[in-house]
């Protein structure tokens, strides 16, 4: 659903800068300096919730990062425990983290300094339910109370009445 | 460069076996937005970061030229239950 509107916005910058496409492929295959990767792995852990993206909260610039907002937003994840670096605002940050995670992506999540993933598991982990898990065991919110009489998502695969192969 | 789906496809169905392959090419022709469905045996008793990392991996060149990408992995016993759901 947002992947028209950020393609939309890619397409006349690639259009009319090849040479920019060129040149952010030779920085990839760039060695990550000692520095930058500590800097990065000090950044990892310093909060509970740490996500590289691309624009602000506030202004996504990028469909994919919209949507990791929205997420974690929908969840209740509170400002305070929520870090956002944006990688457009810093070319050395933007491709040292894909080095640095062994991800070609953005945007990055990370949760207690251990990396969670991409838009596509995110969105996974939240329909599934498994981000509600996390968010809480790691004590970035509160745990939900169950409400009773009702079947949670996660229990359904178990209680099929066939037995897997 | 742009990269075509065919080239995709070759890439993944050299590295694993595949059950059921879905790319979809969302850029409107110019080849750097693609999003892929893939259903592997390769894919059992890993984790769905293990298997969007090797999918990663074996994609890397391809990748590292689009713009966006994005990925669903599912084992063949995943996949059946996912189209017997939407089917029921």
């Amino acid at each position: 659903m947002f992947r028209t509107s950020i393609y939309s916005s890619f397409r006349v910058l690639n259009r009319s800068a090849p040479s920019a496409v060129l040149s952010s492929r030779l920085t990839a295959y760039r060695l990550l300096s000692t520095e930058a990767r500590a800097k990065i792995a000090n950044a990892v852990k310093a909060d509970p919730v740490v996500l590289f993206m691309k624009g602000t909260p506030a202004e996504p610039q990028c469909g994919f990062s919209r949507a990791v907002v929205q997420i974690l937003d929908l969840h209740g994840v509170p400002g305070e425990k929520l870090k956002t670096y944006n990688v457009l605002a810093d070319e050395e940050l933007r491709s040292g983290i894909k080095e640095f995670s062994e991800w070609p992506t953005v945007p990055q999540i990370y949760v207690n300094g251990e990396f969670v993933g991409g838009c596509d598991i995110l969105i996974g982990m939240h329909q599934s339910g498994e981000l509600e898990t996390l968010l809480e065991n790691n004590g970035v919110i509160p745990k939900a109370e169950p409400i009773e009489g009702t079947t949670t998502e996660q229990t359904l695969p178990e209680t099929k009445d066939k037995p897997s192969a | 460069m742009p990269i075509d789906t065919i080239a995709l496809e070759k890439a993944i169905k050299r590295a694993i076996p595949v059950t059921h392959l879905e790319i979809e090419d969302q850029s409107s022709g110019c080849g750097d937005n693609y999003a892929i469905v893939l259903v592997s045996e390769a894919f059992q008793g890993k984790t769905t970061l293990a298997r969007h990392r090797m999918v990663n991996e074996l994609l890397k060149d391809q990748i590292a030229q689009m713009h966006a990408f994005s990925q669903k992995t599912y084992t063949p016993a995943q996949y059946d239950e996912l189209q017997a759901k939407a089917s029921s």
